[in-house]
Parts: C-alpha cells; structure tokens; sequence
C-alpha cells in the first residue's frame, strides 16, 4: 500500500515565502486536484514533489516505496515543457523515453493511439500542432509504469475531446491503484479526488497548524 | 540501466547527426585552424614541422569545445533535463552517457581527421602516429572536463563563452602532456611513455570527476 505523505512543507523561491506548514497524504487510488491563483507555488510544490527542487523545510516521502525519502523513480513528471526533441520522430521521442524511465508498460503505437495520435509515428515533432506535442507528452505517462503522476497543467492546449479522453486515462490509473497531484484551473474529473487551495496555505494568512486534508 | 545509459547515448547521436545537430562543425573549425597556420607561419618548413604538433592541439582544444554550451542547455530549456532528473539512471551517469555521446560525435572525427591535416604541417610519419594516439588519448579528457562548464551553461543563457572561460584552464595540464609527448617523436632524452601515460591518467581521472562534478552543478542550478 503506497502512501505520499507531505508534512510541515515550505517553499520558498528567491526572497518570497510561497506557503509553510503544508502537509497532506494522498492514498493509493485517489487524485489531489491543487488549485490557486498563480505564483501561489503550485508548480513549485510538483518540482518539490519530484525532487527536482528542495523545500526549504518540511518532509515529504512516498510510503510503501523501495526508498520512501528518495522517491523520484516512482514519479512521472509531466511540467509545462514537453520533453519533445524537434528533429527527432514522434515515436523516436517516445521509444527514447519508454527505454530511459524503465519498467515499460504500453508499447509505443499503442500509448501514441491512446492520446489519439495514431499514423504520425513517423513525423518529426517539429511539425505537429501545440496540442499534438501535448498529446505525445501525455504518452509518455503511457509507455512506463510509475505510480505517481505529477501533472502541471496536463491539458494545456488540449482540445476538449482531447481533454475528455486524457480524464479517461487518468481515471483508469487511479482505479488500478494510481495516484495523481494535479496541478490545474481546469475542471477534470480524475475520479476519487482531494482537492488543495494552496492560496489558502499562504504564510500570511492565518494557518499556523494547518488540519491535513482529508484523504 | 545500461539500457537507459545506452538509449541516451545513441538519442544524443543521432540528434547530433541530424540536421542542425552541429557534428560536423568541430572538423571544420579544425580544419580552417590548421589551413590558415602555414599561410601566417610561411613557408618554412622545419619550423612548420617543430611547431606542427602544437598547433594541431590547439586546433582540436578548441574544436572540442565547440558545441558543450548547448550539451545541456537544448535540454534544459526543452523540459528534457527535467524528465532526465526522474530516472533510476543517476545523474551522475546521464552526464556521462552525453559526454560520451558528444566525444564520438565532435572528438572522434577530430582524431581521424589530424592525421590527414597533419600532411599541411609537413609532420613526420612517427610525429603523426605519436600525434594521433594522443589526440585519441587526450580530447575525451577535454570533453568529460567540458561537461562541468555546459552543466553551467545550462542555467545561465548564452553561456557558450561561459564555457570556455570554465574549461579552458582545466585543459591546460591536457594540452601541455599531450604536446609533449606528441614531440618525443621528434627526439630528447623523454621517452614517449612517460608523458603520455600522465596523459592517460588525466584522462581516466577527468571521465570520473567530470560526470560528478556536472552532476552537482546540474542539481545546485536547476532549482
């Protein structure tokens, strides 16, 4: 039984103090929705979760995991840049990324037909469409088996049939046991989910010891 | 994980090799170099030959760090260093894997071009053969040196000079055992041995603390 606990969390980016006393857990089969207006630190808190940044206080661990302090093996990281070489093909880009994360789950036609980019295998991604590169780094979620998914505006440049089939993904990871932090100001339905207002965690407000969110 | 090592290295192959990957530019940079130093040195050919080994060193020192500025900036700035953070690969490695990478593409065709430029130079054929294994010997260190400086560059924008300024001190104790074995050829009381193994051993230290320290310098600066 996997478990991301987050306890006593603070970020702070240059001079400025984005939140403090941030603490959560979020269970296998659940979805965090993070939420707030921008600066608020919800990109930071993804980089924090996996491990490419260091909060400047608090601990954070994935239970149930081969190392709970030193989790990153188990995170897919999705940010607002896709991973996308430009002269390489879409499934080039795909395969590299199938063979680098390890523990491969879908083959590559396969994910690249699940995100609806089925027949453009071959093409280089310079020519596919904003939208088209986003799919192909949703894929990527697709082609290696890691529980937690870290999503930073997954459904950007999605068009809306595009978005409904990514919530059906996420949805059938969540019920095979997955977890997902989102961070998003669109409304998807990813199934049993949290949600976190990281505005509210604001140090100037007043949250001193802060209840968990119920998970 | 040599799966994931192997996977990096020929990604980063073939980005070199496509269009606009930049593989060929060290060759040609070496290239100008050594056509241009007869026409400034003159035609004298003694001299030429005394001071050949040199100058082609010099030309494959700075070829080889043509190119490290974007070694992990392209990543950087695509997302792709991100992604590479998450891997069960170390980081240490991921440098390694892309310093491999860029030596086959940048310094490898610099050695098996010095031979031929050697010609212009009007170098012997034992001061070719000395020359050449040197360079095989020697521009890995330049390159796995090089690492630390495009781990730099990748958080600073327009870092390409930045590289140079970084690297170029650290070569220079590469430069000065390289050209000194290279002329043993030509006589002294050295044998070739003796510079050229301190030249092996800079080598080998520089392929283990560059990844290491291009690691450290990628996790300080990606914050």
């Amino acid at each position: 039984m996997k478990r991301l606990v987050v306890e006593r969390l603070a970020c702070r980016r240059g001079a400025r103090l984005l939140f403090e006393g941030l603490g959560f857990s979020l269970a296998e089969g659940r979805a965090l929705i993070v939420t707030g207006p921008n600066g608020t630190g919800k990109s930071s808190l993804l980089r924090i979760l996996a491990g490419l940044s260091r909060p400047a206080a608090g601990a954070l661990r994935l239970e149930g995991a081969a190392e709970p302090e030193d989790f990153a093996e188990e995170v897919h990281y999705l940010g607002h840049l896709d991973a996308h070489k430009a002269s390489l093909s879409a499934a080039e880009n795909l395969a590299f990324w199938r063979d680098l994360l390890g523990r491969p789950a879908l083959g590559v036609a396969e994910a690249m037909g699940e995100v609806g980019l089925g027949g453009l295998e071959r093409l280089p991604v310079a020519v596919l469409s904003a939208g088209q590169k986003r799919r192909l780094a949703l894929a990527r979620l697709l082609v290696a088996e890691r529980p937690l998914w870290l999503l930073d505006e997954p459904t950007t440049a999605l068009d809306v049939s595009a978005q409904a089939r990514f919530a059906a993904l996420a949805r059938a990871h969540v019920e095979r046991g997955g977890m997902i932090v989102a961070a998003t100001h669109a409304p998807l339905d990813f199934g049993p989910s949290d949600a976190l207002d990281l505005g509210a965690w604001r140090p100037a407000s007043p949250t001193v010891e802060p209840a968990p969110v119920p998970a | 994980m040599s799966r994931a090592f192997l996977a990096l290295v020929l990604r980063d192959l073939r980005l070199a090799l496509r269009a606009g990957g930049g593989a060929g530019l060290g060759v040609v940079f070496f290239l100008a170099v050594v056509v241009v130093t007869p026409f400034a040195i003159g035609p004298d050919l003694v001299l030429l030959a005394r001071i050949g080994p040199a100058i082609l060193w010099i030309g494959a020192l700075l070829a080889s760090l043509i190119g490290l500025d974007r070694l992990f900036a392209a990543d950087a700035e695509d997302g792709s260093l991100d992604v590479l953070g998450t891997l069960a690969l170390p980081l240490e490695l991921v440098a390694a894997a892309k310093g491999l990478a860029h030596w086959i593409a940048t310094g490898l065709p610099l050695v098996i071009a010095a031979p031929v430029l050697s010609l212009l130079l009007n170098l012997q054929p034992a001061s070719i053969g000395a020359l050449t294994l040197t360079l095989l010997v020697g521009t890995p260190a330049i390159t796995f040196l090089g690492l630390i400086g495009a781990a730099f560059a990748a958080a600073f924008r327009r870092g390409g000079l930045l590289v140079a300024v970084l690297v170029m001190p650290l070569t220079i104790p590469v430069l000065i055992f390289g050209v000194a074995a290279t002329a043993t050829a030509l006589g002294g009381t050295v044998p070739f041995g003796t510079p050229f193994r301190i030249l092996a051993g800079l080598s080998l230290a520089a392929m283990v603390l560059g990844p290491v320290a291009a690691a450290a310098a990628l996790r300080v600066t990606r914050d």
